[in-house]
């Protein structure tokens, strides 16, 4: 591998146990990661890290203080690699084109791409999106996946991007698009905060899969098996699973409601077979 | 160092390979198909805003200066006021989720044509009080001798007053137009596919940030260059020997 043998050896871990701090990167407005506001961070993944980091104070054998770093989908990798955050639990995912520079835990979440339409929209599959208005947001992978649909289809729809995933939803809400395509996991708390969320359902096949993991910095073996080692233990004695169901099926902050959205087959799959596989495998299958 | 990788314009939107002579066909389009489509957007909105922004603001301009006509002036102020005190992203999804709201037929009307009235009147406002500007720079004399001629007002508007007050404002209307060019990338916030939202989108998509938004930033300048070009152009042809606006800063009227 190329570029490997210039990186330096970085032992992160010796690291926080002389400085006492783990520097830990936090997602503000992301569904696994947000904040109540007031410096609080919440969400399944935060409350994960906040666990590892209990492992790690274990590991290293001193109490350990976080610093949290609030990070965007912008920043995240270059504040990585700088060594401003030591690892990051948000919504990252693991693909080819990132592992290039970073490295990435066991996969803890595995998102599905799917479709929100209108409940008598008389949308089923991405054929019926022959002719229609899709709503995506820009930014994110879900128009590449889209296009990749569309043309593999062979069908031939209109596709309006939203500045974010409030705007993309309202687009479906106020009647510009009949459908919108994203990630399960914002569809679900999208429709779960709108004005009625039965208006609204998620159809179709899985439009693809993007496994979502703890992302630290590469090089690191020592931290990478302390970071999967604790998740494999989470996984193990059940926390995670409590964890699971504490963020998606009970009522969560800010609006107390559920996102109701069952543990999804591809995220069991990844927590009976804890791997760091890239999405570009998960395509292959 | 940064390690550029310009090939990234070459590679085809859906497979992501180097696509030999760096344009696609038909629906296999490359990200340099796509920025240049971006970038037609950009014109196009820029350009029919402009021209909106041009009509309007020299109408609402002009009655600001009327003389006997209170009721229209008040109505040229009202238009500044409301169109300049909004901020622009305001206006924009005003136009695009409220207007629509409150009158049904507008639903119909493309985002092209709401993001255009909304670029295009919110710097007619801008224009107005420039021209308004340009006019009262003008002597007060000029007035009176086109009415001396016997003039109508329509008449001494169009052959006394106007042909030197835009001389005047030449300067501050290539600003303004230059403006609309940059301006134009709000249009991205009720899905323009523009530039801004193509950086935003392809810059994720392939990894690539800095180099897309070089590329992007480059559109812009050379955009708005011509522009400023075409108006140096205008001013130059335009000027009046020993007039103000000729350069000499003398003001000789």
């Amino acid at each position: 591998m190329t570029g490997t043998a210039f990186a330096q050896a970085d032992d992160t871990l010796a690291r926080i146990k002389s400085s006492g701090t783990v520097n830990l990167g936090m997602r503000d407005s992301s569904g696994l990661g947000f904040t109540i506001g007031g410096g609080t961070y919440v969400g399944f993944h935060t409350e994960m890290a906040d666990r590892i980091v209990d492992d790690l104070k274990k590991l290293v054998g001193t109490d350990l203080k976080i610093n949290y770093q609030v990070i965007t989908s912008q920043n995240r990798i270059p504040l990585l690699t700088n060594g401003t955050i030591d690892f990051e639990c948000g919504s990252t995912t693991n693909n080819a084109t990132r592992a290039k520079d970073v490295a990435f835990a066991v996969t803890t979440f595995v998102e599905e791409v799917r479709i929100a339409t209108k409940g008598n929209s008389g949308i089923n599959s991405v054929a019926d999106l022959n002719g229609k208005t899709v709503a995506v947001t820009t930014g994110t992978t879900s128009v590449q996946h889209l296009r990749k649909h569309e043309r593999g289809a062979n069908i031939d729809f209109k596709t309006v991007q939203g500045k974010d995933h409030a705007d993309s939803f309202l687009l479906l809400e106020s009647g510009r698009a009949d459908a919108f395509v994203m990630d399960g996991s914002i569809l679900a708390a999208n429709i779960s905060r709108s004005r009625n969320p039965g208006d609204y359902k998620i159809v179709g096949e899985v439009l693809s899969v993007e496994p979502i993991a703890c992302m630290l910095r590469k090089d690191d073996p020592k931290m990478k098996e302390a970071i999967d080692n604790s998740i494999k233990r989470q996984i193990k004695d059940g926390s995670l699973a409590k964890l699971y169901d504490k963020w998606f099926m009970q009522p969560i902050p800010p609006a107390n409601v559920s996102l109701n959205m069952p543990l999804s087959a591809s995220t069991k799959a990844a927590w009976d077979n804890p791997n760091d596989k890239p999405m570009e495998d998960y395509a292959k299958k | 160092m940064l390690n550029m990788d310009w090939a990234v314009f070459c590679r085809d939107t859906l497979t992501g390979d180097v696509v030999a002579g760096c344009l696609g066909e038909g629906r296999d389009i490359t990200y340099l198909n796509w920025i240049f489509s971006a970038w037609g957007w950009t014109v196009s909105v820029s350009l029919t805003a402009l021209l909106l922004a041009l009509v309007a603001g020299s109408l609402i301009g002009v009655i600001r200066t009327l003389p006997d006509s209170p009721w229209l002036v008040r109505f040229g102020d009202a238009w500044v006021e409301l169109f300049r005190n909004v901020p622009l992203l305001v206006q924009i999804f005003l136009w695009y989720h409220v207007v629509p709201a409150l009158i049904p037929p507008m639903k119909n009307l493309s985002p092209f044509v709401l993001v255009v009235c909304a670029l295009g009147f919110f710097t007619s406002a801008r224009i107005a009080e420039q021209l308004r500007a340009g006019i009262q720079a003008l002597p007060r004399g000029q007035r009176y001798a086109g009415m001396a001629l016997g003039f109508t007002t329509p008449q001494y508007y169009r052959y006394v007053i106007l042909p030197m007050a835009y001389r005047i404002i030449v300067p501050p209307l290539t600003s303004e137009s230059m403006n609309i060019f940059k301006n134009s990338s709000v249009a991205f916030a009720v899905s323009i596919p523009e530039l801004t939202q193509y950086a935003l989108q392809v810059g994720e998509e392939t990894s690539r940030p800095i180099e897309i938004y070089l590329a992007v930033t480059l559109l812009y300048v050379i955009s708005a260059l011509v522009i400023n070009r075409i108006m140096a152009f205008v001013e130059k042809r335009a000027q009046v020997p020993g007039f103000v606006a000729a350069g000499t800063g003398a003001g000789g009227h």
